[in-house]
């Protein structure tokens, strides 16, 4: 299992135990993580799964593909760290990935 | 985010739910021309919309905007083609229910449909036909401080009017074909426009794209990247934004912002009525368009099947032969005859034709 921990904007924090191959959204979902909300379930057709991929993560985790740079337009205060965590698979590199939630989805 | 609210003013019907043959959930296009189509057959029709008037999407959302593909209309507007279809189906008398929604429907023992609305209406009716489009929408709110005090007066979602921009400091904010194409409209009669978008990257056609980026050569619009941060403004009305750009947070002047950052089209209670689904779309056959429920029918961009294209065009088409169908339903021994409008003497007396 990969370790990977949420920290929410008031500075609480989750770590959940994701298994490989699940979406990092999915693996949120499951242990009920606040703030992600995945309102169309992982298609990439919203942007309620926004999430800061820490300093130090970026490289792993890989930049947005074009659609999902697309989607991101709907996301709100998106910085050069911003990922819909839909779009970022579950792998053992990823073990220990920290993850900021946004203040707001929408 | 939270479907439109009723309008009120509906009265809980004291005296048992209103009869008719046909309940039409959605008054877009196809809903609209649906009447016209179960009119010619003699079905009455009672019509029921989340919005506050006629028109779906085409007068709420590009109410002036062109359509270009409508038969025999070279161009029309969005709220052109609703009052023309106004007009059509006005010999046919449907009923309107305006601000509503439909939240419960079940199966009587006598087969009919017996619906229940979010204001406390309802019906009973033989036949539904929904015609929701992409279900109960809302344009996305920017989750800014305040922005709700601001919304109708300073920040819209659509623009019914241009008129009502002229003149004005005018914010467009998004990077898709509405924030380009109300920059390209709005740009002539604004006294400023600027656009705001998060990167300098836009998801437009090319060609509103280039159109874009020469005003903003001619220095007639001004493009910034950024996001919005914050509103200021004074009893409803909007004074300044705070723009977070690259080189840091600026306040520019205001009068008027629309936001685009799309819709969250929801399914909302119909997913609740017992029909099957597919991906948020209900499956019909290409006979009747009827559900995989006997007597629900759906057509315009709601339903799918295989080849289907989301155009009004072929809402219309499915409205017709649905209409079909649907007065098998209600009058099972008429014998049904095809006739033309234009010869027959029975459907022009309908038609009122003098």
């Amino acid at each position: 299992m990969v370790k990977i921990t949420f920290i929410q904007p008031d500075g609480t924090t989750q770590t959940v135990s994701a298994e490989e191959g699940l979406t990092v959204m999915e693996a949120a979902k499951m242990a009920d993580v606040p703030g992600i909300d995945a309102e169309c379930g992982g298609a990439c057709a919203c942007a309620t799964c926004h999430v800061y991929v820490d300093a130090g993560w970026r490289e792993k985790t890989g930049a947005p593909s074009d659609m999902e740079e697309d989607m991101l337009d709907f996301a709100f205060d998106v910085r050069e760290e911003s990922r819909l965590c839909c779009q970022i698979k579950v792998t053992t590199a990823l073990d220990g990935l920290v993850l900021r939630v946004p203040a707001k989805q929408f | 985010m939270t479907a439109v609210e009723s309008a009120g003013g509906a009265v809980p019907n004291e005296l048992g739910p209103i009869e008719t043959d046909v309940v039409i959930v959605g008054a877009g296009p196809c809903g609209l021309f649906a009447v016209f189509e179960l009119g010619l057959l003699d079905l009455k029709c009672h019509v029921v919309d989340i919005l506050g008037k006629p028109g779906g999407q085409c007068s709420e959302l590009y109410p002036e905007k062109p359509i270009y593909d409508v038969p025999a209309l070279p161009i029309v507007t969005g709220q052109e083609l609703t009052d023309r279809l106004l007009e059509q189906i006005k010999p046919f008398n449907p009923v309107f229910h305006f601000g509503e929604r439909i939240d419960g429907l079940a199966r009587e023992p006598d087969g009919r449909f017996l619906m229940t609305t979010d204001a406390g209406k309802s019906f009973l009716a033989k036949v539904v036909v929904i015609a929701a489009g992409g279900g109960s929408f809302t344009p996305k709110r920017p989750p800014l401080d305040g922005i709700e005090a601001y919304e109708g007066g300073s920040v819209f979602y659509s623009v019914r009017r241009m008129d009502d921009l002229r003149g004005k400091d005018v914010l467009i904010v998004g990077g898709g074909d509405s924030a380009l194409d109300w920059t390209l409209n709005l740009q002539p009669l604004a006294k400023s426009l600027t656009l705001l978008h998060r990167r300098d990257d836009f998801r437009g056609a090319p060609h509103s794209v280039n159109e874009m980026r020469r005003l903003v050569g001619d220095g007639k619009v001004r493009l910034m990247i950024g996001q919005m941060t914050g509103l200021d403004g004074d009893a409803g009305v909007l004074k300044t934004v705070t723009v977070k750009t690259a080189s840091g947070e600026e306040k520019i002047s205001v009068d008027a912002m629309l936001p685009f950052f799309g819709l969250t089209m929801k399914l909302g209670p119909i997913a609740d009525w017992g029909i099957n689904l597919h991906e948020n779309l209900i499956p019909v056959d290409t006979e009747k368009f009827e559900t995989s429920e006997t007597g629900i029918f759906a057509i315009g961009d709601i339903n799918t099947y295989p080849g289907k294209l989301k155009l009004i065009l072929s809402g219309f088409h499915e409205a017709a032969l649905m209409a079909q169908a649907a007065q098998k339903i209600v009058y099972p021994d008429k014998k049904v005859v095809f006739q033309y409008t234009t010869s027959s003497s029975s459907l022009q007396k309908k038609l009122g034709v003098k």
